[in-house]
């Protein structure tokens, strides 16, 4: 599927009939993905374990966000066209009518330009290099090119969302070493089957839309096989900071711990019918508000493996966080 | 001939948002400056206290 920019303003500029309240400027930013970027940001700033003024800490977490926010912003105007066509995102407010496409285009640059200055004139070039890099890799590589081309599109284009850490890291010290790039791969492997467990259950608005999720394109076998091969792939990169020095013993134990359960839901998504029995019913219902007839087509094993991911990711970084913030010695394995 | 009808209410309700959207824009120059401004004294003061030679 492709598309034209003229065809994106024209599909932004209809039915802009509602008066836009400053917050709808800031769902523009997509303020879920901005939390999350702050998080994972802030991690890698304080998990260098370098000497960093507080004010520039801060200075280079806030830019990473508005960065972020900036290419959300960008893919908001340029997804206007499927996001009208998904329960999930129709309420956004481009396509919901609120705020004009050129004016959500406007902000994202606007704002990709800030941040990217900001942080390399206030902290350094290399970290302002590597946000501008996250940007236009999300904003440019995924959203207009991946995203309606290839099924392998969250896993190629999830190296936007995975490169925060990195930034963080790189603010902190002006490089970016091994330990740092762990981080940025524990979250690149983590977002194939956590996203792919989602499209499990939401399949018939990602088709409807055109959008070549694997559900979609090669079947939810496929798909169900997939999560389990790139969770069996990240369970062992999740231990790793504790070879490398980065991570300590909570870490191991979260990491440890947390993988066992992922890889036994993974199994369980692997196994079960999931995706097969594609209900229009289920897709924009809350995570567990599903009957048991539907529970038992599979979707609730796609559930579960979904949100316990976003609880892995979170617990695996709030130890590093935990421990870079309290002094907890790092292991180094391999020494 | 599809225009919306614009009524007292929604006019009202467009300046309330058009003040709002000013607020917030305000706000975010005035942090901005703000920054700017901390930013300066942080790099000065470092350099101040650590000269390059």
């Amino acid at each position: 599927m492709s598309k034209t920019l003229a065809m994106t303003s024209e599909t932004a500029q209809s039915d802009t009939t509602q008066t836009a309240s400053w917050k709808d400027y800031f769902q523009l930013m997509k303020p879920r993905v901005m939390s999350l970027v702050v998080f994972t940001g802030l991690t890698g700033l304080l998990a260098a374990r370098a000497p960093i003024h507080p004010v520039l800490g801060a200075i280079a977490v806030l830019c990473i966000a508005v960065g972020a926010g900036a290419s959300g912003a960008l893919n908001m105007w340029y997804d206007a066209d499927i996001d009208q066509q998904m329960r999930r995102t129709r309420g956004r407010p481009v396509p919901a009518g609120k705020v004009k496409g050129e004016e959500a285009a406007s902000l994202g640059v606007v704002l990709s330009i800030l941040s990217v200055m900001f942080l390399g004139f206030a902290i350094n070039w290399f970290a302002a290099a590597l946000l501008a890099f996250t940007i236009v890799f999300y904003a440019v590589v995924y959203t207009m090119w991946l995203k309606r081309w290839t099924a392998q599109n969250i896993v190629i284009g999830g190296l936007a969302g995975a490169l925060p850490p990195a930034i963080g890291w790189a603010a902190a010290t002006g490089s970016a070493p091994l330990n740092a790039w762990l981080m940025v791969a524990i979250i690149f492997f983590w977002t194939p089957p956590h996203f792919w467990a989602l499209s499990l259950y939401v399949t018939t608005d990602y088709a409807k839309a055109g959008v070549p999720m694997l559900p979609v394109v090669k079947g939810a076998k496929e798909t169900r096989k997939q999560i389990l091969l790139y969770s069996l792939v990240l369970i062992p990169i999740c231990l790793t900071p504790v070879l490398t020095g980065l991570g300590g013993p909570i870490y191991l134990a979260v990491a440890a711990l947390g993988g066992a359960v992922f890889l036994i839901l993974a199994w369980r998504v692997f196994t079960s019918k999931a995706g097969d029995a594609s209900d229009p019913r289920v897709a924009d219902r809350a995570l567990y508000d599903v009957t048991e007839d539907e529970k038992a087509a599979g979707s609730k094993a796609a559930r579960n493996l979904f949100a316990f991911s976003i609880l892995y990711l979170f617990a695996m970084f709030a130890a590093l966080l935990g421990e870079a913030v309290s002094g907890v010695h790092a292991l180094e394995l391999l020494k | 001939m599809n225009q919306p009808v614009e009524t007292q209410a929604t006019k009202d309700a467009a300046q309330k948002a058009r003040n709002g959207r000013n607020i917030a824009l305000g706000l975010g120059l005035v942090a901005f400056v703000v920054m700017v401004f901390v930013v300066t004294l942080v790099r000065l003061g470092a350099n101040v206290a650590h000269p390059h030679v």
